[in-house]
């Protein structure tokens, strides 16, 4: 079992959480409050509303607020209570997805739905307030919460808790728990990034993954979009032969009816591939849930370097405090020093203060060796802990890539099964001229 | 004529074989048969042009031999057309292809032109050989058979060109009149051939952009699959699925390059005949209209009495006897056409649907083998794990 991190305010009580299979649309998280039966919990985003209102800098705009319903659900028969339903906004999510990556550095935390359209082809609108685009987001935003609860750590967060609890002052109380003081700077992450020297392994081949896995499924969804666009365009222009049969059936006798029945087939057919390329964006969309979890896994491996290269930094300290200390026990300069060319330039230090100086030098030693020793510890229960995240991650990955290739290949044959039957009508319509 | 003894194995692609058989009238006696083949560039120093060989293979008695090889160029096919105008005016000649290429090419004679011509040409000449009048007409027979020189001497004879130019300026004059009193039937004709012309344009533009988005769809396909091949190479785990993915677009990709290539085999060049036939007919039906318009000047000139009325007398039956026969002319050709045309029709789009139903049944094989390869093993992965959730 991961070991949740140490503040114990930010846990809710309930005892250990069996981990459950990724979550399906609409279905259950488990959550044990005692050991006797189990209380299953529903969450929906059921709704999107577009709402107006002020802005940080008192302008008006508009943006999505989307309802979140949970329900508890009693495990013996099935019925379901409605326990609570609260309005969330996107930006909600966020602060509360920031804050998760702060409090579990060592979790492969779920990503959000894109913010702004992207790989769009041409049909689709890439405006945020485009109903398509916000029901996808919706769905988007539930899968997210799924992903959450259904983690066997992240789901006892009280902060997320309250986020599907506590609409009013939400944001107050994520805010004092003062996270994004807490967060490492970007600058620091970059940096030891660059100077690390002796990273796990294991971490380094990851991130190489996770750039792989980025590169190659933008460059499939970017496909995917311009493959989506042509077969647009066939299946559209076929609807111009409707139009025409029609009117040219006016002036035949004997076609007439055949053209007429015809041209009615190809209009179906045109019209038929809004709704295959709507089904085609949900695949995409389980695509992109997983381009975007490339980034969750940098995240992860990005604390990891910036452990180990705090470590190996206070390691390198210990290593010239001490080194220090035995220059000043033996007397031999090897290391050059500020108090070594004073010395020289203003002649010696008298034996009181040198040993002054081994006797602060052996305390801030034995401070070091301290807290070598618990970065040390730390750093292993974080490459330990991660570890095991990311090993639960990769069996979610696999699932779910391999369900969506599937699922895929049944839209492609639905694709072909209307196509076979559309086409087959429109040749007897066509045998019968 | 003895069709027994006849072998008409020709060097043409099945396709086009049918094709043939099925515009004729009578199938059990087509006793001509022609190719045409072999494009061959030819450069002198005033210009450079493209003659086919034409074979041609007969059992018909008129025919010095049973089989004919020779070379001919566009304007030669253009001569045999203007020929066969002059003596049958309200015949429905069937159309060339077009002399030039409308959408500008850098290259005058790329290799997709000259065959689609070259296949037009081998339409045009079996067209005439299938019709009852034209078939049996001298010059056709002259083009068929004679060597170069021997059509060039031929070609000299014949009305000069100015006279075929005075020609042209009466009938010019003569419907710039109008006609006043055209039958019926007549009318009803041109009321159709007009719509139908209309509306056969639109088939040709809807048919060509149609085969300009397959192939921009057969492109971004090529692209589709491989990228998954790629992508196989980071994960040990979906090895399978992933390559699984992409030898079906693969297949569906092939699928689409033989959808479009059966569409610019049969519909393609069958509407684009039909534009250009259309042409033809509106042609026919202003000739009908000319000499009919010859007629009404003289009756109208009778009444007049504008010049000597015995001369006119004499000249106006000459012109309703020539009405009379160009108006049946036409009737029956009419007739034989429309025919002719919605059989066509009818073959160019059932083909069309067939290729789409070939296409689409490729597809759903492929994709369902794949299903069936991934739910066996999926079924035998997760036994141990999660309940069905479909």
């Amino acid at each position: 079992m991961e070991q949740a991190p140490r503040d114990p305010e930010r846990q809710l009580q309930p005892a250990p959480l069996e981990p459950l299979g990724h979550p399906d649309a609409g279905l259950q998280a488990a959550m044990t409050e005692n050991n006797f039966w189990l209380k299953k919990i529903e969450i929906n985003v059921s709704e999107a509303e577009k709402r107006t209102g002020r802005n940080a800098m008192n302008m008006q705009e508009t943006y999505t607020a989307y309802l979140i319903e949970t329900r508890s659900v009693e495990h013996t028969d099935g019925q379901s209570v409605l326990t609570d339903s609260l309005w969330r906004r996107y930006s909600e999510f966020e602060l509360l997805r920031n804050y998760l990556l702060v409090y579990y550095p060592h979790i492969v935390v779920p990503p959000l739905p894109e913010k702004r359209a992207e790989f769009v082809w041409h049909k689709l609108s890439a405006d945020n307030m485009d109903p398509d685009f916000v029901e996808r987001r919706r769905i988007g935003l539930e899968n997210f919460l799924l992903r959450v609860a259904s983690h066997p750590i992240l789901c006892r967060d009280k902060i997320f808790y309250l986020f599907l609890t506590q609409e009013g002052n939400w944001k107050e109380t994520v805010n004092e728990t003062g996270f994004q003081l807490k967060a490492d700077s970007r600058l620091k992450a970059l940096n030891a990034t660059f100077r690390v020297k002796n990273p796990d392994k294991r971490f380094t081949e990851l991130k190489h993954y996770s750039d792989e896995l980025q590169s190659v499924i933008s460059h499939l969804l970017r496909v995917r979009a311009r493959v989506a666009d042509r077969l647009y365009g066939v299946y559209k222009v076929h609807g111009n032969y409707g139009r025409v049969f029609s009117e040219w059936s006016a002036i035949e006798k004997e076609m007439g009816d055949g053209l007429q029945s015809a041209g009615h087939h190809m209009d179906v057919y045109a019209s038929s591939i809004d709704d295959i390329l709507e089904d085609e964006e949900h695949y995409a969309d389980q695509l992109k849930e997983y381009l975007f979890y490339a980034e969750a896994l940098r995240a992860v491996c990005r604390k990891h370097e910036l452990m180990q290269y705090d470590l190996e930094m206070a390691a390198q300290d210990l290593a010239s405090k001490k080194q220090q200390c035995e220059e000043l026990a033996t007397g031999t300069v090897r290391t050059f020093s500020l108090k070594g060319m004073t010395t020289k330039l203003f002649g010696q230090e008298t034996p009181e203060q040198r040993e002054a100086r081994i006797k602060v030098l052996e305390e801030q030693i034995s401070e070091g060796e301290q807290q070598l020793k618990s970065k040390n510890l730390e750093g292993r229960e974080f490459v330990k802990n991660a570890w095991a995240d990311i090993e639960r991650f990769k069996e979610q990955k696999n699932r779910d890539l391999k369900e969506a290739l599937i699922s895929y290949a049944v839209m492609q044959i639905s694709m072909c099964k209307k196509g076979i039957q559309v086409w087959t009508n429109a040749k007897e319509c066509f045998s019968k001229m | 004529m003895d069709m027994n003894s006849f072998s008409p194995m020709m060097p043409t692609s099945p396709l086009s074989m049918i094709n043939q058989v099925k515009f004729e009238d009578e199938p059990d006696l087509k006793d001509l048969f022609i190719t045409v083949d072999e494009p061959e560039s030819h450069v002198t120093t005033i210009e450079t042009f493209i003659t086919y060989r034409i074979i041609t293979k007969t059992s018909r008695g008129e025919f010095d031999s049973s089989e004919f090889e020779v070379r001919r160029r566009y304007q030669d096919f253009l001569w045999l057309k203007g020929k066969l105008e002059e003596a049958h005016p309200t015949l429905i000649i069937p159309p060339l292809p077009e002399k030039f290429i409308v959408k500008g090419m850098v290259e005058r004679f790329n290799d997709d032109f000259i065959e689609t011509r070259r296949k037009a040409l081998q339409k045009f000449l079996n067209r005439i050989a299938d019709h009852p009048t034209l078939t049996f007409n001298e010059d056709f027979k002259v083009f068929l058979t004679a060597q170069a020189w021997e059509l060039s001497s031929h070609k000299k004879q014949g009305p000069g060109l100015l006279s075929r130019m005075g020609q042209t300026v009466r009938a010019v004059a003569l419907s710039m009149r109008g006609v006043k009193s055209r039958p019926e039937e007549f009318m009803e004709m041109n009321n159709f051939i007009e719509i139908f012309s209309q509306k056969i344009n639109l088939i040709d533009k809807i048919s060509q952009r149609i085969y300009k988005e397959e192939r921009e769809y057969s492109d971004e396909m090529k692209e589709y699959g491989p990228i998954h091949v790629l992508w196989s190479a980071s994960e040990e785990d979906l090895v399978d699925s992933l390559r699984g993915v992409a030898r079906c677009l693969d297949q569906c990709c092939k699928a689409t390059e033989k959808r479009m290539s059966g569409l610019s085999e049969a519909l393609l060049p069958a509407v684009h005949e039909y534009v250009l036939y259309s042409e033809m007919v509106m042609g026919v039906m202003k000739r009908r209209d000319q000499i009919q318009a010859e007629l009404d000047s003289k009756v109208e000139a009778l009444t007049y009495k504008k010049a000597d009325t015995d001369l006119l007398i004499e000249e106006i039956g000459k012109l309703e006897d020539k009405v009379e026969c160009a108006n049946n002319a036409l009737k029956a050709d009419w007739e034989r056409w429309k025919h002719n045309m919605q059989n066509d029709i009818k073959s160019a789009f059932t083909d069309m649907a067939e290729e789409n139903i070939h296409y689409y049944e490729q597809c759903l094989a492929t994709w369902e083998s794949f299903l069936a390869s991934q739910t066996d093993l999926h079924m035998e992965e997760t036994s141990e794990d999660k309940p069905e959730s479909h």
